[in-house]
């Protein structure tokens, strides 16, 4: 009886834990759901109240009409351009540096991998105002190099990866230096191939974190064609005046979020490895 | 030729050695470093000793754009703003991934489901939360007002109701990521642990507070620290939605930054301003670590 009655609790409790759960999704996907089917409707089912949930009629319009009005390819094109260089830029630089201060002993290294620590805990808006002007001493507003270049660097990739090529047995090292490797060809034949999940890991999170990044993009960039996705699309959106064509703005919306959702299901295994690892630094 | 083996000879010897490797290996980071972060950190120092509004030459102004802003109301609203959204965003950020984590540590069926919906929020780019978001804030035709019972609330043009607009869509914006961090540090605490409390009569919320709590301190250390730093660099959101107002309700220090560095251009006043942030910081998170000696577990 007792045990019974025990068990009835618990099974009210897992169901209790089952329906906040489930109401705790629902509320994080409704905004994406939501503006995937605004997305296919007329605008004036899109302003009816009570809202309407299903699109009546189906229309592509928005969409067809966003590639007429503003150079949504084009946008698309430069954040992939961007995010792509980053990604591979980010991750040969770090994982360099991270084998040097993870395998290769000489002097001042602790020193050294601490700047590299440090400039992790500034925060990015101390040195974007000289960022700007060495951006424009360069020549380099309005082109791919200011949106790629200062991307390539910062202490987590670095930090990351010594943690990962850390974790590797020494025996690797010594075992290719007796096969006559030398330290580019050990890095690059035996310690990269077997990182791959490490490296996968910062490379989806450089992605990520690239093709949302706002700031810096909207700061040098002055010409439409030179446009992010993210960028181009706050502009769009604050060039309504009169009404907001919401329909278009949901359809610019579900076209930015797709390259991200698809990466982040692709590699979500060493995303949330890295999110992990980095939580683990102490 | 002798001297070329000469220089080939010693070539070769150095390329034994590896600190000539070492340097090759960190030299493409350590200059884009240099350049990129470490050269415009103290730049930026330099610039906020000066007036400057980029067409006359920099005029240097010693501490005064410091003493202008610490004198001025403007920058303690500005400042209470930022504290309120800081702080605001950051206990809600922890408390609601810390009651899904223990709802998802129970080992229920879909764990993986839940997480990944949780998680999709985070990797989206903010554009899309705010488009999203402002449609369902809508007074007029919003789905909230629908299910507030057709309650018109002024969302982002109330001027007492927009920062908690914000707050809302950065919560929910960055639940999964905390949600990760403290689901696996629940994970990583023995099961046996919880059983022997359990036989020691220790049950539910009990359970929770005594045990479980105390061992999860370590991974909610962590959590605080960043979700700390991260709610004081709040841009896109603000730039987004509602662009500091109604009547500067919304107004942060880093938006605040940018407006006084791209729109009025006052560069020295905007650099002050960065380097106050950074100072903030800095001390926030240094008190954050001494105080964890006095609550968390093991330190």
């Amino acid at each position: 009886m007792e045990i019974q009655k025990k068990m009835g609790i618990e099974r009210v409790k897992i169901t209790a834990g089952y329906f906040i759960l489930a109401l705790g999704a629902f509320s994080m996907l409704f905004p994406f759901v939501w503006m995937l089917l605004t997305s296919f409707m007329t605008q004036e089912q899109i302003f009816s109240y009570p809202p309407v949930l299903l699109p009546e009629p189906f229309i592509v319009d928005n969409y067809k009409n966003i590639f007429e009005k503003i150079p949504i390819v084009k946008y698309f094109f430069n954040s992939t351009v961007v995010s792509v260089f980053t990604t591979l830029g980010q991750v040969i630089v770090s994982s360099m540096a991270a084998y040097a201060f993870a395998r290769l002993e000489f002097k001042y290294r602790e020193l050294i991998f601490f700047v590299f620590l440090a400039t992790i805990m500034v925060p990015p808006q101390v040195n974007i105002i000289p960022l700007f002007f060495l951006m424009r001493e360069f020549y380099w507003i309005d082109t791919f190099y200011a949106l790629i270049v200062p991307g390539l660097f910062g202490g987590f990739g670095v930090f990351l990866l010594r943690q990962w090529f850390k974790s590797l047995p020494k025996s690797l090292d010594e075992a290719a230096k007796i096969d006559g490797c030398n330290p580019l060809q050990t890095y690059w034949y035996i310690i990269m191939p077997v990182s791959l999940p490490g490296i996968a890991t910062l490379a989806i999170f450089t992605f990520v974190s690239s093709w949302n990044s706002f700031m810096w993009p909207l700061i040098v960039t002055n010409s439409d064609l030179m446009r992010t996705l993210p960028v181009g699309i706050a502009v769009f959106k604050g060039s309504f005046r009169e009404t907001t064509e919401w329909g278009q703005l949901m359809a610019c919306a579900v076209i930015s979020v797709i390259p991200v959702i698809f990466v982040f299901l692709l590699g979500q295994k060493y995303f949330i490895k890295g999110i992990m690892m980095g939580s683990a630094k102490e | 030729m002798n001297q070329f083996n000469y220089f080939k000879n010693k070539l070769n010897r150095l390329a034994q050695k590896d600190i000539f490797w070492a340097w090759i290996f960190i030299l493409p980071a350590l200059l884009g470093t240099l350049i990129f972060i470490v050269f415009p950190i103290l730049a930026s120092f330099i610039i906020s000793l000066t007036q400057w509004n980029l067409i006359s030459a920099p005029k240097f102004a010693g501490l005064n754009n410091y003493i202008e802003l610490l004198t001025s109301n403007e920058f303690y609203f500005v400042l209470f703003n930022t504290f309120y959204y800081a702080i605001t965003t950051t206990v809600l950020g922890i408390i609601f991934p810390l009651f899904l984590a223990v709802l998802l540590n129970k080992n229920i069926k879909g764990g993986n489901i839940f997480k990944t919906s949780y998680f999709i929020p985070f990797i989206t780019p903010l554009i899309v939360a705010a488009i999203a978001w402002e449609w369902i804030f809508d007074p007029n035709t919003g789905i909230l007002k629908w299910i507030f019972f057709n309650t018109r609330i002024e969302w982002l043009y109330d001027k007492n109701i927009a920062m908690l607009a914000i707050i809302i869509v950065s919560v929910w914006k960055n639940l999964g990521y905390n949600l990760v961090i403290l689901l696996a540090g629940l994970q990583s605490i023995s099961p046996g642990i919880n059983e022997a409390s359990k036989i020691d009569g220790a049950w539910g919320i009990k359970n929770f507070v005594y045990i479980t709590l105390p061992l999860l301190t370590p991974s909610i250390f962590f959590v605080l620290v960043m979700t700390t730093i991260l709610s004081f660099h709040v841009f896109d959101l603000i730039y987004l939605m509602t662009q500091g107002g109604p009547e500067n309700s919304t107004m942060i220090l880093v938006y605040w930054l940018y407006k006084n560095a791209f729109e009025y251009f006052k560069v020295g006043k905007a650099s002050a301003i960065a380097y106050i942030l950074f100072i903030i910081l800095f001390v926030i998170t240094f008190a954050q670590w001494k105080f964890r000696k006095k609550w968390v577990l093991n330190e």
